[in-house]
C-alpha cells in the first residue's frame, strides 16, 4: 500500500519507467488474466457469432459516492449497455485518463473495485491504457471503457421491437443513483440514506432471457430516468404507451427526498435498473424469474404498449387522472420554493 | 409515505371532487397565484376533475418568471467580475436575459455555482476567503428568511467576503396591483401556500373585504388544492367572501412570527419591478441600512446595459392571467424547454413548462 501522500506525476504517463511501474505494480496484478498478461500492443482472442460491440466515457462527479464510484460504475455501464442488446458481455479495455496530483492511494481503491465489478459480471479486462494530463486538464480522473459481447442463437433485441399489446416491465426501485450522486455534490450536501444502485444486469437479462427468449426490448433507464428512456422506445418502436403511477416501485427515502427538491423520481438517473418489454402471454413468468435475481427483486409490471398516441408516454396518476411523460429537458436543477 | 400519501388519497379526492360538482352551480374564474400550484394542478390532471364551470387561471406566483430583465442582466454582469462567485438556486440559470443567461456566461468562464440555500453560499463565502461570494436572493416570503438569516450569521461571524443580490419580491402588493388595474376578473383565488406559511392568512384579508373575491390558502398536495377550491366555491355561493386555510398544517393566521422578525430585522420594504406587471409599490425587499455592508449595490458596479424583451415573447400577459400559454404564438414551436424565449417556459415554477410538460399534446391523447 502507498501512503496517502503519493500522487501520480506527470511522469507516470510518459511512457517510461514510472509509466511501467504504474502498469506492471497497480494495474496488471489486478486485473489479472492471460489475455491481459501478456502486454502486447492488443488483445488478440477469438470469438465466434453475433457480437456486440459497446464504448462509454465515466467523468462521474464525485468519483466516490455512497454505493459506488467511478471505476464500479464505468464496468458496469458498458456491461448493461452489452445487456440490453441481449449479449453476453466477455472482453473490455479500460482507458483511464487521469489528473496530475491524484492520489495513488484513491487510483488503487478504484483500480480494486474495477477489478470486483468485473468478477461478478464474469467479464476480463484484455487491453487499457493511462494518461495523465496536467492539473487542470482534467476532473481527477476520467475512465473510457469499451466492451464486446455475444449475442445467443434467437435473440433480437432492438428498442424497435415493441408491439401494441406488450407488457412493460421495470426490475426494481427508481432513482437512487441520480440523488446518491447529487446528495455527493459540492454546494448540495445534503444527507440522505440513498446508496447508488450502481449494477451489473447481465445475469438478470440471462435469467429472464431463459424464463422468455421473446424479449422485444431492453434498455437501461440511465441519465434522463424511467420518462426519458420509455419516450426513446416509444418513438423507435412508433408506438404509444400507458403507465401507472402506483406500479412503479420507489424506495420512501427518494420519494420525500425528490418532493423536497422539487424532482420527479421518473427523470433522475439510475445505473443498475432495466426496463423490458415483452409479449403479455410471458409477462408473468418473465417477472417471476426477474424478482429471483438480487437485481430485480422488486421488480413489476409499470403498464403497456398501446396502438395510439404513439411516440408518446401517458402515465395514469394516482388520483385515476392521465398526464403525459415528456422527455428530460434540460438539466434537472432544484426549485427555489 | 407519512404526510404525502394522505394527502393524495383517491377515495379523499374523489368525495371532494363529488362536493365541487355539487356545489358549482355557475361559471367561476379562479386564479392559482403560485407556479407551485400550477403544476400540481396539472402534474395531477386535476382539470380533469373539475366541472367545466371551473374556471383554473395561473398568477404571477413564480419567483424566476416576475425577475425582470434588468434584474437578471444585472446578475449575469456580476458574474463576470474578476474574484466573484455567484451563487444561485438552479432555477435561474436556463433563463435567458436580453442578452445572454447565466447557463451562458458559465459556459464563458464565469464562476457559478448552483446552491439549495443561503446557508450553502455561506458555506462557499467561508470556504474561499479570497473570493466574493454573491448570492442571488431571488424568490417571495418563504425564501427571504432564510437569507436574511444568512446575513445575520455572517455579521456574527464577521465575514466580509459574502454579498447578497436583493430581488426578492413580496406576495400581497402584486395581488392588489393585478385587481387594481382590473385586467382580470376572479371570483377567488387559491392563495400561496409556503409564503403564506411564513406570512400568515391575514396579510390577504383585504382581497375579500376590499375587492369581494373569495381566498383560500393551499398546500401543494392534490388533496389540498381540491380542498381550497371547494372553500372557494362555498364562499362563492354563499356570497360571504373571506379568508380560509385550507393548508392547516403549514399555515397558521398569523404566520411564522420568527421569521418575519428575521426577515424585518434584515431586509425593508421597496418598490420592485415585476416582468409583466411593471413597477409595484412595496413589493421589493432591500436590505436595511445596517446591512448594507452586504448589499452588492453597494459594493459593486456593473453596467449590464439597456433591457430588452423577447420579442413576440407573452411571458408578461401570462404572468398576468390576460393570456394563456397556449395564445402565444412562440409556445411550443420557437419556445421550447430547450431553446427558451420567456422565463415561463424554463422554470419549474413557469405556466408555460407546465403546460408544455404535462399538457401540451393534450389533443394527441384524447385520440
Amino acid at each position: 500500500m502507498k501512503s496517502t501522500e503519493d500522487r501520480i506525476l506527470l511522469a507516470h504517463g510518459s511512457g517510461g519507467r514510472l509509466s511501467h511501474e504504474l502498469v506492471q505494480k497497480s494495474l496488471v496484478p489486478s486485473w489479472s488474466n492471460p489475455v491481459l498478461n501478456r502486454l502486447d500492443d492488443a488483445a488478440v482472442f477469438k470469438l465466434s457469432g453475433r457480437l456486440a460491440f459497446t464504448t462509454d466515457s465515466y467523468v462521474v462527479s464525485p468519483i466516490f459516492f455512497p454505493g459506488g464510484d467511478i471505476g464500479k460504475l464505468s464496468i458496469c455501464g458498458t456491461v448493461n449497455d452489452l445487456a440490453m442488446c441481449g449479449a453476453q458481455p466477455l472482453y473490455f479495455s479500460v482507458a483511464l485518463i487521469i489528473e496530475e496530483g491524484f492520489r495513488l492511494a484513491e487510483l488503487e481503491r478504484i483500480v480494486t473495485s474495477i477489478k470486483e465489478a468485473t468478477e461478478e459480471a464474469g467479464v476480463e479486462i484484455v487491453t487499457g491504457d493511462t494518461k495523465v494530463v496536467p492539473r487542470g486538464s482534467a476532473d481527477k480522473l476520467f475512465i473510457n471503457t469499451a466492451g464486446v459481447g455475444l449475442i445467443p442463437e434467437g435473440v433480437d433485441i432492438s428498442g424497435s421491437n415493441a408491439r401494441p399489446g406488450d407488457k412493460i416491465l421495470l426490475s426494481g426501485t427508481i432513482g437512487e443513483h441520480g440523488l446518491a450522486v447529487m446528495s455527493q455534490r459540492e454546494s448540495l450536501e445534503f444527507k440522505i440514506p440513498i446508496q447508488s444502485d450502481c449494477a451489473p444486469l447481465n445475469k438478470l437479462v440471462v435469467d429472464m432471457l431463459a424464463a422468455s427468449p421473446e424479449i422485444h426490448c431492453l434498455r437501461d433507464p440511465t441519465r434522463g430516468g424511467l420518462a426519458t428512456t420509455l419516450n426513446e422506445l416509444a418513438t423507435q418502436s412508433k408506438v404509444g404507451m400507458r403507465i401507472d403511477e402506483e406500479n412503479i416501485p420507489l424506495q420512501e427515502a427518494v420519494r420525500a427526498t425528490c418532493e423536497l427538491l422539487g424532482f420527479d423520481p421518473l427523470y433522475v438517473a439510475n445505473e443498475g435498473k432495466l426496463v423490458a418489454i415483452l409479449p403479455p402471454t410471458d409477462a408473468e413468468r418473465v417477472l417471476n424469474q426477474m424478482r429471483q435475481n438480487c437485481y430485480g427483486r422488486e421488480g413489476a409490471i409499470i403498464g403497456e404498449v398501446v396502438e395510439q398516441h404513439p411516440g408518446r408516454v401517458v402515465m395514469r396518476t394516482r388520483l385515476g387522472t392521465s398526464r403525459l411523460i415528456d422527455m428530460l429537458s434540460g438539466d434537472l436543477l432544484p426549485r427555489i420554493c | 409515505m407519512k404526510f404525502i400519501d394522505e394527502y393524495c388519497n383517491v377515495e379523499l379526492s374523489q368525495r371532494l371532487v363529488e362536493r365541487i360538482r355539487h356545489k358549482s352551480a355557475r361559471e367561476v374564474r379562479l386564479m392559482e397565484f403560485c407556479g407551485g400550484h400550477t403544476h400540481a394542478i396539472l402534474r395531477y390532471g386535476i382539470r380533469q376533475l373539475l366541472p367545466p364551470t371551473v374556471e383554473m387561471l395561473s398568477g404571477p406566483g413564480c419567483p424566476v418568471c416576475v425577475t425582470a430583465n434588468a434584474d437578471l442582466d444585472k446578475a449575469i454582469a456580476l458574474s463576470g467580475l474578476p474574484g466573484v462567485i455567484l451563487a444561485s438556486f438552479g432555477d435561474m440559470l436556463r433563463i435567458p436575459g436580453s442578452y445572454s443567461s447565466l447557463q451562458k456566461a458559465k459556459a464563458e468562464g464565469a464562476d457559478i455555482r448552483i446552491v439549495y440555500s443561503a446557508m450553502d453560499a455561506l458555506r462557499l463565502a467561508r470556504e474561499n476567503p479570497h473570493r466574493s461570494i454573491i448570492f442571488l436572493g431571488i424568490g417571495f416570503e418563504a425564501t427571504a428568511p432564510t437569507i436574511a438569516a444568512s446575513i445575520l450569521e455572517a455579521e456574527g461571524e464577521r465575514i466580509d467576503n459574502y454579498y447578497v443580490f436583493s430581488i426578492h419580491k413580496l406576495c400581497p402588493p402584486v395581488i392588489r396591483a393585478l385587481l387594481q388595474s382590473g385586467e382580470v376578473k376572479l371570483d377567488g383565488i387559491v392563495c400561496p401556500g409556503h409564503v403564506s406559511a411564513i406570512i400568515g392568512s391575514q396579510p390577504y384579508e383585504f382581497i375579500a373585504k376590499e375587492y369581494g373575491i373569495a381566498c383560500a390558502v393551499a398546500g401543494f398536495e392534490p388533496l389540498d388544492i381540491l380542498l381550497s377550491i371547494d372553500m372557494l366555491l362555498a364562499q362563492i355561493e354563499s356570497g360571504k367572501p373571506e379568508v380560509e386555510i385550507a393548508y392547516r398544517r403549514g399555515v397558521r393566521p398569523e404566520g411564522n412570527l420568527r421569521a418575519q422578525e428575521i426577515m424585518g430585522q434584515v431586509f425593508e420594504t421597496c418598490p420592485a419591478t415585476w416582468r409583466g406587471i411593471g413597477e409595484v409599490p412595496q413589493s421589493g425587499l432591500r436590505l436595511r441600512q445596517e446591512y448594507q455592508r452586504f448589499d452588492t449595490e453597494k459594493a459593486f458596479y456593473v453596467d449590464p446595459g439597456p433591457p430588452r424583451e423577447a420579442r413576440g415573447c407573452l411571458c408578461g400577459d401570462i404572468l398576468r392571467g390576460v393570456k394563456w400559454p397556449s395564445d402565444c404564438r412562440l409556445f411550443g414551436q420557437v419556445c421550447t424547454p430547450e431553446h427558451p424565449v420567456g422565463p415561463c417556459m424554463v422554470s419549474s415554477e413557469g405556466s408555460c413548462a407546465a403546460y408544455y410538460q404535462y399538457q401540451s399534446h393534450e389533443a394527441a391523447l384524447s385520440k
